[in-house]
């Protein structure tokens, strides 16, 4: 194994149930680079993001089989405090999700529960700067967050990820309920990022996937059918379903 | 539309409406009556000496009619009563809500609300026979009748409600914030406290609200546990006597028609009905306010 490699998959499956939704997947993120997982919906892509921080603990009926090595340690491992593992790969979801608390809250919360005790108002400042996200609302920290707009809201969930300073940052198609300006931004900011957090994209749009990541993973009924170089994948797919799914013929 | 059909129509539109305005028709009439009866008593006992006045003797002279005796002993019962109710009913829904398995919470959650349903002379009676001679072991002070058993008695009656309807406003937090708190590596206590309690507060506010107007409004356990004494006490081993208390002795009484005696129980009961309709809109209008923020 490449030293590297921040996440790792060996023969993961994941079954809901009776219906298996990832099917023996192994892959490897590299670090500090932007991977986007494509595919129609139902392809498994969602579930497969959340067995990198264990959201899918909460679903009872999930089983996992296989490993997930984050940094060549399994994150399922018994000695594992599920907790940890997600303070330092953070997640940033589909809806834009801020607590009903104030601006600055919505960021504290992460710092507080981390144990981070001083220079609250510093990280806060610095995290919403990174989230590109401070011009806008340096003089209304203490609003709710619920009065911003969406796409504000989502990137002051970008900022409250980063404000733990994870060194993963998994997100869940973070602009699909945007508007095409916010979305803009979104993308803008995850390319900021890029470079400095290790970044899992779930994307259904694949001109984003192309504009905002270096590798894509396509994945297709729960398998991983195709995983290169985001370039490569898109002008010379090896799959003839990946080619039938970036040419909309499929999905 | 056949004539037939139409008919018919028509029929059932009618007694649907008659139905509710039955009820609706009721509920005015209850209050018109208070109402009168209240002025009926008003105009022999002015109002500043009801509501101001710290003895309340109806019909043993010297008489006088001030509630505040009555109001004292509601009151230091339902303060008990949530005493026990709120922490514990606010724990359990916790539990319930964010701990329990799926499994447990299908078997607790119906349990607590059969609970509910106990008529309320059984738990007066478990009260007076079996909560009252342990108080009176552990506190010798302790009167045969005291508030102190009424007080434990009616919280333990309200608790399936308080946990039940707390229960409720945490479940309906989107799954969504304790999604975003797990995911910055909190802990299922701080999820718990920090993130579900705070956003279900309005709900379990409102759940709160129903409980202090149904510990205010409780007779049965009153009645029996806590005696009939009007009496100005902070001492719960004290027996005290409650508005709900002395509507009833003043029922089972032999007051005659038309008396101020007689009219007290209108005026108490009006008085009564007024802070429980007062708490109950309040907790309406705070379960609208949590619609709004997790429609």
């Amino acid at each position: 194994m490449s030293s590297n490699t921040v996440l790792e998959t060996v023969g993961l499956s994941v079954r809901y149930g009776e219906t298996r939704v990832i099917d023996d997947v192994s892959l490897r993120i590299p670090e500090n680079r932007v991977v986007a997982f494509i595919g129609p919906s139902g392809c498994g892509k969602s579930t497969l993001l959340r067995c990198f921080n264990r959201l899918n603990d909460f679903v009872p009926a999930a089983r996992i089989t296989g490993q997930v090595l984050f940094r060549g340690r399994d994150l399922y491992g018994a000695e594992v405090d599920p907790a940890d593992v997600r303070r330092s790969i953070g997640m940033v979801f589909q809806k834009p999700n801020p607590f009903p608390k104030s601006i600055f809250e919505n960021i504290a919360f992460g710092l507080r529960i981390n144990g981070f005790q001083d220079d609250i108002g510093d990280r806060v400042e610095a995290s919403l700067r990174a989230a590109s996200l401070w011009d806008e609302v340096s003089h209304r920290l203490d609003a709710d967050a619920l009065g911003l707009s969406a796409g504000q809201q989502q990137r002051l969930c970008i900022a409250r990820a980063l404000a733990v300073e994870p060194e993963v940052l998994l997100m869940d198609e973070p602009a699909s309920a945007l508007d095409p300006i916010a979305t803009g931004r979104i993308e803008d900011l995850i390319g900021d990022l890029r470079g400095d957090y290790t970044i899992v994209v779930v994307t259904h749009n694949m001109q984003q996937a192309a504009r905002i990541s270096d590798d894509t993973a396509f994945l297709y009924m729960g398998e991983l059918l195709e995983y290169k170089e985001t370039q490569r994948l898109f002008t010379n797919p090896e799959d003839e379903r990946t080619e039938a799914y970036i040419t909309g013929r499929l999905g | 539309m056949s004539l037939r059909s139409r008919v018919v129509e028509r029929v059932m539109g009618a007694l649907f409406l008659g139905c509710g305005a039955l009820s609706v028709l009721t509920t005015v009439g209850i209050v018109v009556v208070l109402a009168t009866q209240s002025l009926g008593f008003f105009s022999d006992v002015s109002p500043l000496e009801f509501l101001a006045g710290a003895r309340w003797s109806p019909d043993l002279a010297p008489r006088s009619f001030g509630i505040l005796p009555l109001l004292n002993g509601t009151l230091l019962i339902a303060a008990g009563a949530l005493l026990v109710a709120l922490p514990v009913g606010l724990a359990t829904a916790v539990y319930l809500s964010e701990y329990a398995s799926r499994r447990t919470k299908r078997i607790v959650k119906p349990a607590l609300e059969i609970l509910a349903g106990i008529p309320t002379v059984v738990y007066g009676y478990f009260a007076v026979a079996f909560v009252t001679p342990i108080l009176r072991a552990v506190f010798p002070a302790a009167g045969v009748f005291n508030a102190a058993s009424a007080a434990l008695v009616v919280g333990i009656m309200i608790l399936p409600m308080v946990s039940s309807l707390s229960e409720d406003a945490l479940s309906a937090v989107p799954r969504s914030l304790r999604e975003a708190a797990y995911s910055l590596g909190a802990t299922r206590f701080e999820v718990s406290t920090r993130i579900v309690v705070p956003a279900g507060l309005p709900g379990i506010a409102a759940s709160f609200i129903l409980a202090v107007s149904r510990a205010i409004a409780e007779t049965m356990v009153v009645t029996l546990a806590a005696g009939a004494t009007p009496r100005m006490t902070l001492d719960l081993l004290e027996s005290v006597q409650t508005m709900t208390a002395y509507i009833v002795q003043a029922s089972l009484g032999d007051a005659p028609s038309g008396t101020v005696e007689y009219r007290t129980l209108f005026a108490v009961g009006l008085f009564l009905f007024l802070i429980t309709l007062a708490l109950n809109l309040l907790s309406q209008r705070l379960i609208g306010r949590f619609r709004e923020i997790h429609p």
